[in-house]
C-alpha cells in the first residue's frame, strides 16, 4: 500500500472507529453551522431590510399617477424611452377605495391598482398567499390588512354605499415600493371609477442615477417636461418609502443583532472545542502511527483530515438545516418589516461553511501539531501514563465536601481539562444568556402590549355612539350595529350607575384636535371620570389628576421639544384649553401626535364609550347583557371586554425569540455532551476502576451528572447576569428605536424567583447534555472499560 | 466447612457460534482458602475471575459467591456486591491517578456510605499494616509499583471484603517488589483471608496458595494443593 493509501486507510478507520465521537462532530458542527446560518441570514435581514426586498422586486424608484385625461396610453408608455429611464412597468388604472369588512367596520381608505399579473420589469410583487385576481370581484390586499377582517375568502365592499361592489380576497401580496394597498385586475379598477373617486393611471419608473433626493427631483423633471402640463398629478419617491419601512424595521434589528451575534459566537465555541476535543483525546493513538512510520507531517494531516470529514458532513447538514430554519424565521422578520420575501442571502451559505471549515481545521491543527511534536514515546504515553498535577487540589478541596464520594469526584473533574472545561462553560453561558434574554425580552413585549392598551383592561365597553367610538385595538360594537343611532351619555352614565354590579367607570372619546406651534392635527384622547384604571403606563410624571392637566407620549416631547411642566394650547372645535404636561406616556405611534386629557377642558367634547369595571363575582357577559337591554332604546350598546389579542409585531418578536433561544440552547446542549463524552471516553478507564470497586450504576451516572452541575452552576452565574445586561442594553435601544422611551413596568421585567430560576437553566442545560454520556458510562461493560487504556 | 465461591455448571461464550471460552466448569472455594489459578494466555482465568466478580455474566450455570447467587443480578445489586464483599488487584494496580492514596483506599468505604471519620481511620489502620503510611498524601505516580500494589491492597481490604481476588499481583513488579507484595498475600492468607489469585508466576502460586486449579481452553486441567503443580 502507498504511503497516501495508508494515510487514507488511517483516516478512515480513525473517522469509522470512533462512531460516536464522529456522529458528535457532525451534529454539534450542523447544529453550529445551521445557528450560524441563520443568526446570519437575520443579521443581513437586520442590514437595511428595504433595501433587499426593493432590489429583488426591481422597485421603482419614481410612482407616478398621471391624469388620462391629459396623457394617452401611448404617452405615457412613451416615457420610458427618456434619457436615465431603465425599466417601466404601467401604465396601471388606479383609483382610492373606502372598503367596508363583512362586519360593518371601516379600515383606512386604501389604494386599488389595476395590474393583470402580480409580475413586472418594475415592482414585481411576491405574491405571499392565495393567487392574483384573475376575474372582476377578486381582490388582492397587501399583509398589512391581513387579520380576521380580511383572509382569503372574506369579502369587502368597496364603499359604503348602497350599490358598492363586494370584492373577495383572494391574494395577499407584497409591494417594497408600497405602491398599492390592493390590487384587482384593471377592468374591475376602470368599473369602480365615479365621479368622488376617479381612476387616474400610474406609472412606475427605475432610473439610472436615483440615489438621492436631489437625483430624484431631476428624474422627476423629465417626466414633467416629456407631458402635457397638468399631466403629472403626483409622484411618491421610493427614498420616502424606504425612510418609513427602515424607521418601522428599526426596533428589530438589536434584537436581531443581538440574536445574531449570541449565535455566531457560541458556533466558533462549540466548533472550536469539538474538534480540538476530538484531536486532543487522540494523542496516544498518533503516537502509535509515528512509532510504525508516520512522519509528523502525515500525522497532522492525518488527524485535521479526519477532523474535517464529520465536520465536513456537519456542515453540508447544518447549511441544509440553517436554511430550513430561517425560512419561517425570515418569514416572520418578513412580516415585521411589511417588505417582500426575504431570503437567506447566497453569501451566507458560502461563507458560514467557509467560516466552519476554517475554525474546524484550526481547531483541529492546533492540538495536531501539538501532537506531532510530542515525542513518539511521550504520546504513546499519553492516557496510560499516570497523570500527575492538573486538577488534583480539585480532587482534595472536594473530597472534603459533605457529599457522597461519587458526586465530590465529580465535581472535581472539570479541573483536569481547563481549556474544555472553559469552553463547556462559555457554552453553557452563552446557552443561558440566550434564554435570560429571550424570558425578559418576551416579557417586555408582553408588557408593552398590555401597556398599550389600558382600555382593555375594563370588563365592558358601552357605547353611546357619539363620535368615534372605535378605539385602535379596542372592542367595537356588536355585529348588526356598526353605526348606532347616537345616545345621550348623561342617560347613559345615568344608566350604568344605576346597574347593579357596577364597581367604576369612565368616559372617553377620541377626537382631532390642534396643538398651538404645532402643524397639522393631533389625536387627542379625553377622558371624563377616574380615568386611572384606563390610564398608559407612565415613563415619567403621573396621569391625569383633574381639568388642565395633558399626558403625552415621547414623540409629542421630542417633535414639540416640550417638557413636563410645560404648557400646551390645545384646541378642539372652537374650545382652546391651556394643560399642563404632567406625564409622559408610554404610548402613541411614530406618524402622528397624541395627547391625553380631561373632557372636562373642553365643553364640546363627549363620551363614545364608557369603560366600566363590574363588582367581584359579577359576570361581564351577563352585566353587558343586562345593561344592554337598558340602554339599546336609547341608542346605545354594551358588550364584555374579550382579552386583547397580542400586536402582531409582539407575537412574531416572541416567536423569534423562541425560536431562537430554543436552537442557541439545543448547541450549547450539544457541547456540554461532547465535552462529558470526550471526558468519559478519556475516563473510561477510571471509571471502569470505579465499577470494579463497586460504584452502582446510579453512582456512575451522579459522578458524570456531577463533573458538569458546578459548570452548570458558575454558567447560570455568569449566563444571567450577562443575559440580564443584554436586555437592559437592547430594550432601550429598541424604544429608541421606535422612538420611545419605555416605562419600569417594561424595563424591570425580572422578578427575584425568575433570575434564581434562570440561573438554574445553566445547570438544565448542563445536566441535559451530560444524561446521555452519564447513561453510556453506566452501562458501560466493567470488564471492558478495565481493559481499555 | 464454608464455601465461599460456588460455581456450578458454569460457561461463558462470547459468541454463540465459537466453543465457550471458559468451561462448563464447577468449582467450589472454601472459606480461608488461597486459590491459584494458572494457565496459560486464553486458558479463561480473567475470565473466571470477571465470573466471580460480578463484572461479567455466565452464559451458562450458577455463581454463588459469599453466599449470594450473582449470576442474576441487577448491575445495582452487582456493584452493591463487590463494594461489600469483594476486594480486587489488578496487574497494573488501577489506582485513581488523581486521588492521594489515602483517598484512593478509602474510596470503597465511602462508596458503601461508611462516614468519612471511619474510612479513614480503616486506611489509616491499613496504611501501617502495609508500611505504606507515609505515602497517604502523596498521588501513586510517584510511588514505585510494588508501592502502588500494596495501595491497591489496602484499596482492596478496605471494606473487609469476604473475597480477595488478585489478577496477576506481580505482573507487573520487578522482582523486588514482587517478592514484597508475595509476602503480604502469604500473610493475608495466614490471617484467614481467602484469596483466588490468578497467575502466570508459579513461584507466586506456591508461596501464596493453599491450592491451585490449572485452566487449559477454558477447562480444569488440574485441581490439587499448590505444590502438586510443580
Amino acid at each position: 500500500m502507498s504511503r497516501a493509501g495508508a494515510l487514507g486507510r488511517v483516516v478512515r478507520s480513525g473517522v469509522g472507529r470512533r462512531r460516536v465521537q464522529t456522529v458528535v462532530i457532525a451534529v454539534a458542527v450542523m447544529m453550529a453551522v445551521a445557528a450560524a446560518v441563520v443568526a446570519g441570514s437575520l443579521m443581513v435581514a437586520a442590514n437595511a431590510p428595504f433595501d433587499h426586498a426593493f432590489a429583488q422586486q426591481k422597485g421603482a424608484h419614481i410612482t407616478a399617477e398621471y391624469d388620462p385625461a391629459k396623457a394617452t396610453t401611448a404617452q405615457l408608455r412613451a416615457t420610458g424611452q427618456l434619457e436615465g429611464v431603465t425599466a417601466t412597468a404601467g401604465p396601471y388604472p388606479i383609483t382610492t377605495i373606502s372598503p367596508v369588512d363583512a362586519e360593518g367596520m371601516k379600515p383606512p381608505a386604501m389604494t386599488l391598482v389595476g395590474r393583470p399579473t402580480p409580475h413586472a420589469d418594475v415592482d414585481d410583487l411576491d405574491l405571499t398567499s392565495g393567487r392574483w385576481a384573475t376575474k372582476p370581484g377578486e381582490v388582492v390586499l397587501t399583509p398589512q390588512f391581513a387579520g380576521p377582517a380580511f383572509k382569503l375568502g372574506t369579502t369587502l365592499k368597496t364603499s359604503d354605499a348602497a350599490d358598492a361592489r363586494t370584492l373577495t380576497v383572494v391574494g395577499m401580496a407584497t409591494s417594497a415600493s408600497r405602491t398599492a394597498d390592493a390590487w384587482a385586475t384593471p377592468a374591475q379598477v376602470r368599473a369602480l371609477a365615479s365621479k368622488d373617486t376617479p381612476v387616474t393611471s400610474q406609472m412606475l419608473y427605475r432610473f439610472d442615477s436615483a440615489d438621492t433626493n436631489g437625483q430624484i427631483a431631476a428624474d422627476r423633471k423629465k417626466l414633467i417636461a416629456a407631458l402635457p402640463t397638468g399631466a403629472l398629478l403626483g409622484t411618491t419617491s421610493y427614498l420616502d418609502t424606504k425612510r418609513a419601512a427602515d424607521s418601522g424595521a428599526a426596533p428589530t434589528i438589536p434584537f436581531l443583532i443581538a440574536f445574531g451575534v449570541l449565535g455566531i459566537a457560541m458556533s466558533v465555541i462549540i466548533v472550536g472545542s469539538v474538534v480540538s476535543g476530538a484531536v486532543g483525546t487522540s494523542l496516544r493513538r498518533i503516537g502509535i502511527l509515528k512509532a510504525i512510520g508516520f512522519t509528523p507531517r502525515e500525522v497532522v494531516r492525518a488527524y485535521v483530515a479526519q477532523a474535517l470529514i464529520p465536520a465536513g458532513a456537519g456542515i453540508a447538514l447544518g447549511v441544509v438545516l440553517g436554511n430550513l430554519l430561517a425560512v419561517p424565521l425570515l418569514e416572520d422578520t418578513e412580516q415585521a418589516y411589511g417588505t417582500a420575501s426575504l431570503t437567506v442571502a447566497w453569501w451566507v451559505d458560502v461563507v458560514v461553511p467557509a467560516a466552519a471549515l476554517l475554525v474546524v481545521g484550526i481547531a483541529a491543527l492546533i492540538p495536531a501539531l501539538r501532537a506531532g511534536r510530542l515525542s513518539t514515546i511521550e504520546a504513546i504515553a499519553v492516557g496510560r501514563a499516570p497523570r500527575t498535577g492538573r486538577g488534583q487540589w480539585a480532587h482534595r478541596a472536594a473530597g472534603r465536601l459533605p457529599l457522597p464520594r461519587a458526586v465530590t469526584y465529580g465535581l472535581a473533574s472539570p479541573f483536569a481539562h481547563p481549556v474544555r472545561t472553559a469552553a463547556l462553560l462559555l457554552a453553557v453561558a452563552f446557552g443561558t444568556v440566550a434564554a435570560t434574554f429571550a424570558v425578559g425580552l418576551t416579557s417586555s413585549l408582553n408588557a408593552v402590549g398590555a401597556a398599550q392598551d389600558p382600555e382593555n383592561r375594563a370588563a365592558v365597553s358601552v357605547f353611546t355612539g357619539a363620535g368615534p367610538h372605535v378605539s385602535r385595538n379596542g372592542p367595537g360594537p356588536a355585529p348588526g350595529t356598526a353605526e348606532p343611532e347616537k345616545a345621550d351619555p348623561a342617560r347613559v352614565r345615568a344608566a350604568i350607575a344605576a346597574q347593579s354590579g357596577t364597581a367604576s367607570y369612565y368616559g372617553r372619546t377620541q377626537a382631532e384636535v390642534t396643538v398651538g406651534g404645532v402643524s397639522g392635527i393631533a389625536q387627542a384622547t379625553l377622558y371624563q371620570g377616574d380615568s386611572r384604571s384606563g390610564a398608559y403606563e407612565m415613563i415619567s410624571g403621573h396621569w391625569l389628576t383633574g381639568a388642565g392637566q395633558v399626558v403625552v407620549p415621547s414623540n409629542f416631547l421630542e417633535k414639540t421639544g416640550t417638557e413636563i411642566g410645560d404648557t400646551v394650547r390645545v384646541t378642539y372645535e372652537k374650545h382652546m384649553a391651556t394643560l399642563r404636561i404632567v406625564g409622559e406616556a408610554f404610548a402613541g405611534s411614530d406618524d402622528e401626535l397624541e395627547i391625553y386629557a380631561d373632557m372636562a377642558d373642553f365643553p364640546g367634547a363627549e363620551p363614545s364609550v364608557y369603560l366600566v369595571d363590574v363588582e367581584s363575582g359579577v359576570s361581564a357577559t351577563e352585566y353587558a347583557q343586562k345593561l344592554a337591554a337598558t340602554i339599546q332604546p336609547l341608542g346605545g350598546d354594551a358588550s364584555a371586554n374579550s382579552p386583547s389579542e397580542q400586536d402582531n409585531f409582539i407575537l412574531i418578536l416572541n416567536a423569534m425569540a423562541a425560536l431562537l433561544t430554543l436552537m442557541l440552547v439545543s448547541v450549547a446542549g450539544l457541547g456540554v455532551l461532547n465535552s462529558v463524552v470526550l471526558d468519559t471516553r478519556e475516563r473510561v478507564h477510571d471509571l471502569g476502576v470505579c465499577k470494579a470497586l463497586g460504584m452502582s450504576p446510579r453512582q456512575t451516572v451522579s459522578l458524570v451528572l456531577a463533573s458538569v452541575a458546578g459548570i452548570g452552576v458558575l454558567g447560570g452565574l455568569v449566563g444571567v447576569p450577562a443575559g440580564y445586561a443584554l436586555h437592559a442594553y437592547v430594550l432601550p435601544v429598541m424604544g429608541h428605536a421606535a422612538g420611545t422611551d419605555l416605562p419600569s413596568s417594561v424595563l424591570d421585567v425580572y422578578g427575584t424567583p425568575q433570575l434564581l430560576l434562570l440561573g438554574l437553566a445553566g445547570v438544565v442545560i448542563a445536566l441535559l447534555g451530560a444524561m446521555l454520556p452519564a447513561g453510556w458510562a453506566a452501562k458501560a461493560r466493567t470488564a471492558t472499560a478495565l481493559r481499555t487504556e | 466447612m464454608t464455601q465461599v465461591i460456588e460455581l456450578k455448571g458454569v460457561a461463558k461464550r462470547y459468541d454463540s457460534a465459537d466453543a465457550p471460552a471458559l468451561g462448563p466448569i464447577d468449582l467450589s472455594v472454601a472459606q480461608g482458602e488461597a486459590l491459584a489459578v494458572t494457565g496459560p494466555s486464553g486458558s479463561g482465568k480473567s475470565t473466571l475471575l470477571n465470573l466471580v466478580a460480578g463484572l461479567d455474566k455466565p452464559t451458562e450455570g450458577t455463581v454463588t459467591v459469599a453466599g449470594q447467587g450473582i449470576d442474576r443480578l441487577s448491575e445495582h445489586a452487582l456493584a452493591r456486591f463487590r463494594r461489600e464483599r469483594i476486594g480486587m488487584v489488578f496487574q497494573f494496580f488501577n489506582l485513581l491517578d488523581d486521588l492521594t492514596v489515602a483517598d484512593n483506599i478509602q474510596l470503597p468505604a465511602q462508596l458503601t456510605g461508611t462516614a468519612r471519620r471511619k474510612a479513614a481511620a480503616r486506611a489509616g489502620e491499613l496504611m501501617e499494616v502495609l508500611g505504606i503510611q507515609k505515602h497517604a498524601r502523596a498521588y501513586p505516580g510517584r510511588l514505585s509499583g510494588g508501592e502502588r500494589q500494596r495501595v491497591a491492597v489496602a484499596r482492596a481490604l478496605v471494606n473487609r471484603p469476604a473475597l480477595l481476588l488478585a489478577d496477576e499481583p506481580t505482573g507487573a513488579l520487578d522482582s523486588a517488589s514482587g517478592q514484597d507484595v508475595r509476602e503480604l498475600l502469604v500473610d493475608l492468607h495466614r490471617g484467614g483471608q481467602t484469596i483466588v489469585l490468578v497467575t502466570h508466576d508459579l513461584a507466586l502460586a506456591e508461596a501464596c496458595a493453599s491450592r491451585t486449579i490449572h485452566l487449559v481452553d477454558g477447562h480444569l486441567a488440574l485441581d490439587s494443593p499448590a505444590e502438586a503443580v510443580r
